[in-house]
């Protein structure tokens, strides 16, 4: 028998006033997963990340992770998570080192000035340890942002358009650590526009169109050209 | 607490920004009442409790911008634990940097009207201590509130004013006293209030602090 999904979404449905951005959506992702969520703007790919990390309660329907419901147990939930959504979270006052000290502090973790250098260094950020933020540019501070998951190590990470903004070497290393989260039985969901490199880390592929999920499918062995096709079969961008 | 008073110490937006508007509230304080003592004696308690707080305004209005950058918001309240923890901090960062706004409006007052404000100053720091812990706690609370809104400057002034009221009304007649030289003992009760005020206005605050961040 196939063990409990890490992830799992039943009939979820958010509206925004009269609008409506999610209908009725049910999705699994299971540890060692990644699913990359495709669909237009407005398809509701970020609600969908903003509510699994708990930031937005759903209208309708549940969405669990690890086994807790994440609008009825949001603080076990955040335990589990790392979201990196369109904000990189970073203080641009502060040092990188001094960003990943506050957010161990925040977060209750208990790490040696060692381990801090350590991620830092796992992001290749280490020269710039002592560098104030405001002084970075976009791709160094998705990666300062990144380089909080190596400490707190969440079983859930969400990521918005992860790959944007990063030159190629930060993705060659994003695709690497995502790779290696997946083996240690880490779930991904990652919302994006891209049919590029986000697409060779995930195992399937979902795509959103009208408040629900109208493909689902393994990755396999469909190319970036099969994915674009799928993509504009089921959105309204086909045109 | 740490890291809000480093972005400051490095940015110095609002200190510095606080230290010209004080400067610029006594220019006008001066004009108005010109160099009649008198009536400077009578407005003094007022005047240095309008300047303490439209200054605080101003400074704790700024408390949760610094969280709208790159939306670290969003991050403390991912942050698992209890959020009240945040409150606190922020709360003696605010305390702090009003207590340093406060010794400046001192000082400039004592300058710009002649005055010697030395004999009451250790009754003057217990009312001053006392009314700001009441007016930081609920400000720190409402800022938290009001930093998602569209409308928050006007928005944060108008709610926190009237819940004000008490601090206010025993902080000028407390700072009244002791300016007119009466010992601490006579205003006992306005320093009953306050302390009262002060209790409640932090236990609010860390009670409801997780709700206000959670929208």
């Amino acid at each position: 028998m196939a063990a409990d999904p890490l992830i799992r979404v039943t009939s979820l449905r958010k509206t925004f006033g009269k609008h409506r951005v999610l209908e009725s959506l049910d999705l699994d992702v299971h540890e060692g997963e990644a699913l990359a969520v495709l669909g237009a703007n407005g398809a509701g790919k970020t609600t969908l990340l903003k509510i699994l990390a708990t930031l937005v309660r759903p209208t309708r329907g549940t969405a669990m992770v690890a086994g807790y419901d994440c609008a009825k147990d949001p603080e076990r939930v955040r335990r589990h998570v790392g979201l990196v959504a369109h904000g990189t979270y970073v203080y641009e006052d502060l040092t990188a080192l001094e960003n990943l000290t506050f957010w161990t502090t925040l977060a209750g973790l208990r790490t040696s000035p060692a381990a801090l250098v350590g991620a830092l260094a796992s992001v290749e950020l280490e020269r710039f340890a002592g560098e104030r933020v405001r002084t970075f540019s976009a791709g160094m501070k998705r990666r300062l942002s990144l380089a909080r998951f190596v400490l707190a190590r969440p079983r859930v990470l969400l990521l918005d358009e992860p790959f944007a903004g990063l030159d190629q070497r930060a993705k060659k290393w994003l695709e690497e650590h995502l790779a290696s989260f997946k083996s240690s039985g880490g779930a991904i969901v990652m919302a994006t526009h891209s049919f590029g490199r986000e697409l060779a880390v995930a195992d399937r592929i979902a795509i959103l169109a009208g408040g629900v999920v109208a493909l689902d499918t393994p990755r396999g062995a469909l190319s970036a050209e099969d994915v674009q096709r799928l993509y504009a079969l089921h959105t309204e961008d086909a045109s | 607490m740490w890291k809000d008073l480093l972005v400051e110490h490095r940015s110095k937006e609002t200190l510095n920004a606080l230290f010209f508007f004080a400067l610029l509230l006594l220019f006008v304080f001066q004009f108005t009442l010109g160099p009649d003592r008198e009536r400077l004696a009578g407005a003094l308690p007022g005047l240095l409790w309008l300047g303490f707080i439209l200054s605080g305004l101003l400074g704790l209005g700024r408390a949760f911008v610094v969280e709208r950058e790159n939306d670290c918001w969003e991050a403390l309240l991912l942050a698992p634990g209890d959020k009240s923890a945040i409150y606190v901090g922020k709360l003696a960062g605010n305390l702090l940097l009003m207590f340093i706004v406060e010794a400046m409006l001192l000082v400039l007052f004592g300058v710009f009207f002649n005055l010697d404000l030395v004999p009451a100053l250790p009754a003057l720091v217990v009312v001053i201590g006392l009314g700001t812990v009441g007016f930081a706690a609920i400000g720190t609370l409402f800022a938290a509130m009001t930093t998602q809104v569209r409308a928050r400057e006007l928005l944060f002034p108008v709610l926190l004013l009237p819940v004000q009221v008490p601090v206010l009304l025993a902080t000028v007649q407390a700072t009244e006293a002791v300016l007119l030289g009466e010992p601490l003992g006579a205003v006992a009760h306005w320093l009953k209030l306050l302390a009262a005020a002060d209790v409640v206005y932090v236990a609010v605050g860390v009670l409801t602090f997780d709700f206000v961040l959670e929208g």
